[in-house]
């Protein structure tokens, strides 16, 4: 937001890319669980364009970036979060887009030495090599730090305007984002990718482990943010809603999934991933109907639908909460 | 008068019926029309955001009484938006 405004003001136009990878965390909080009904709804990316009276383009990635989560080349950072490769990955596409499009060059908002992998002074010429970008990589706020790039030679923007900030304070940005007049602005300390996130990120290493192999579509990284995951056996996991808007949102994914849902008592949709062997399906219900109302009584009926195949009831105890193993769950 | 080009986004989350939004309006013309249909109450906050920085006229977003709660929303093509 800073960046683009930077380079604004110096009467570029400037238009916004925002990637969408499938890990984003805030469409997906937006939509589905009600804890986050008190955030405001809206797209970040969308609303910093509004802000600064600037076209925003949003680009599905998705399958791109399978390559990026699975084999990234400068490994991961402190969970599933590839994030050097993915900096690039995200350049490499805004200058294919700034090439298909008519446009010079491209910005970002990086500050030298604000994240501890992607964002150093030996990576930023990794990035800008890796993306194909080279010189027509921008930092406006950090420009100073770095050697002139090809808009600041040019003249196309003025290199004493641009700023040299460094380290993992916010403070400068923030005093900026005064001056300029924002009063609201996204979360400036990250957080926006589940590829950050411990838990995502061991669902993710369980999925991969169960297949064996490391592959996704974009459905099986949508329910890993989605229930609780217990795996009680290597073949089968269960995803079991936590409340009504991921019921509502699992829904739509039960045809594709075998799936319970307690009959007798109130109670969560639950997907079957995998396969279901003999007793599998009476050991899913008791898993369902623990976390059901009726988890203190005596039984609970609990419909099977299998995928592609007949619905049946099955009458079960609810599994007690100490007889469920702490490393059944996922995460 | 046409009828409008339509965007089922039924089921999926934002951004992707932003995106398919912006990917079908990509190959029309000024005066075009279009109707998104989607599930995820989040295209109420954002297509009229991005109809509104790329100069596309939203003219209707209404929420069906349909068992599968789907959002109807109306845009009419611009040709014009943020400089």
């Amino acid at each position: 937001m800073l960046a683009a405004r930077v380079v604004k003001e110096q009467g570029v136009h400037v238009e916004g890319l925002n990637f969408y990878t499938g890990f984003c965390v805030e469409g997906h909080t937006h939509a589905v669980r009600a804890q986050d009904k008190a955030r405001p709804k809206r797209n970040n990316a969308l609303w910093v364009a509004e802000q600064l009276d600037m076209k925003l383009h949003i680009i599905d990635v998705v399958e791109d970036y399978k390559d990026v989560v699975i084999n990234p080349r400068h490994g991961y950072g402190q969970f599933m979060n590839p994030c050097l490769d993915c900096k690039g990955f995200m350049v490499g596409k805004a200058r294919e887009w700034m090439e298909a499009n008519g446009f010079d060059f491209i910005i970002t908002g990086e500050v030298i030495g604000q994240r501890p992998k992607s964002q150093l002074k030996r990576t930023m010429p990794v990035i800008a090599s890796e993306s194909g970008a080279h010189e027509r990589l921008l930092r406006p706020l950090c420009a100073k730090l770095l050697e002139p790039t090809l808009p600041e030679r040019e003249g196309w923007v003025n290199r004493d305007k641009l700023f040299d900030w460094s380290g993992r304070s916010r403070k400068p940005q923030m005093e900026l984002a005064e001056s300029f007049g924002f009063e609201d602005y996204a979360q400036p300390a990250g957080g926006c990718c589940f590829l950050t996130d411990p838990s995502y990120s061991r669902k993710l290493q369980d999925l991969w482990q169960a297949r064996g192999a490391r592959r996704y579509e974009l459905d099986d990284i949508m329910l890993l943010k989605m229930g609780r995951h217990l795996r009680p056996r290597p073949h089968f996991k269960l995803i079991i809603s936590r409340e009504d808007g991921e019921n509502r949102f699992m829904h739509g994914y039960r045809k594709q999934f075998t799936h319970l849902v307690p009959t007798s008592h109130g109670g969560p949709l639950a997907l079957l991933d995998g396969e279901a062997r003999d007793g599998d399906l009476e050991l899913a219900a008791r898993l369902v109907a623990r976390f059901s109302q009726g988890r203190d009584a005596d039984l609970v009926r609990v419909a099977v639908a299998e995928r592609n195949g007949p619905e049946r009831e099955l009458t079960v105890t609810p599994m007690a909460a100490d007889d469920v193993p702490r490393e059944w769950y996922v995460a | 008068m046409p009828e409008p080009v339509v965007v089922d986004a039924r089921g999926l989350l934002c951004p992707m019926p932003v995106i398919r939004t912006q990917d079908a309006i990509a190959g029309l013309s000024p005066g075009c029309c279009v109707q998104v249909l989607a599930t995820d109450p989040g295209v109420h906050a954002d297509l009229p955001a991005w109809c509104r920085v790329h100069g596309h006229t939203l003219e209707a977003i209404e929420e069906s009484s349909d068992a599968d709660g789907a959002i109807s929303a109306w845009i009419r093509v611009g040709n014009g938006g943020a400089t």
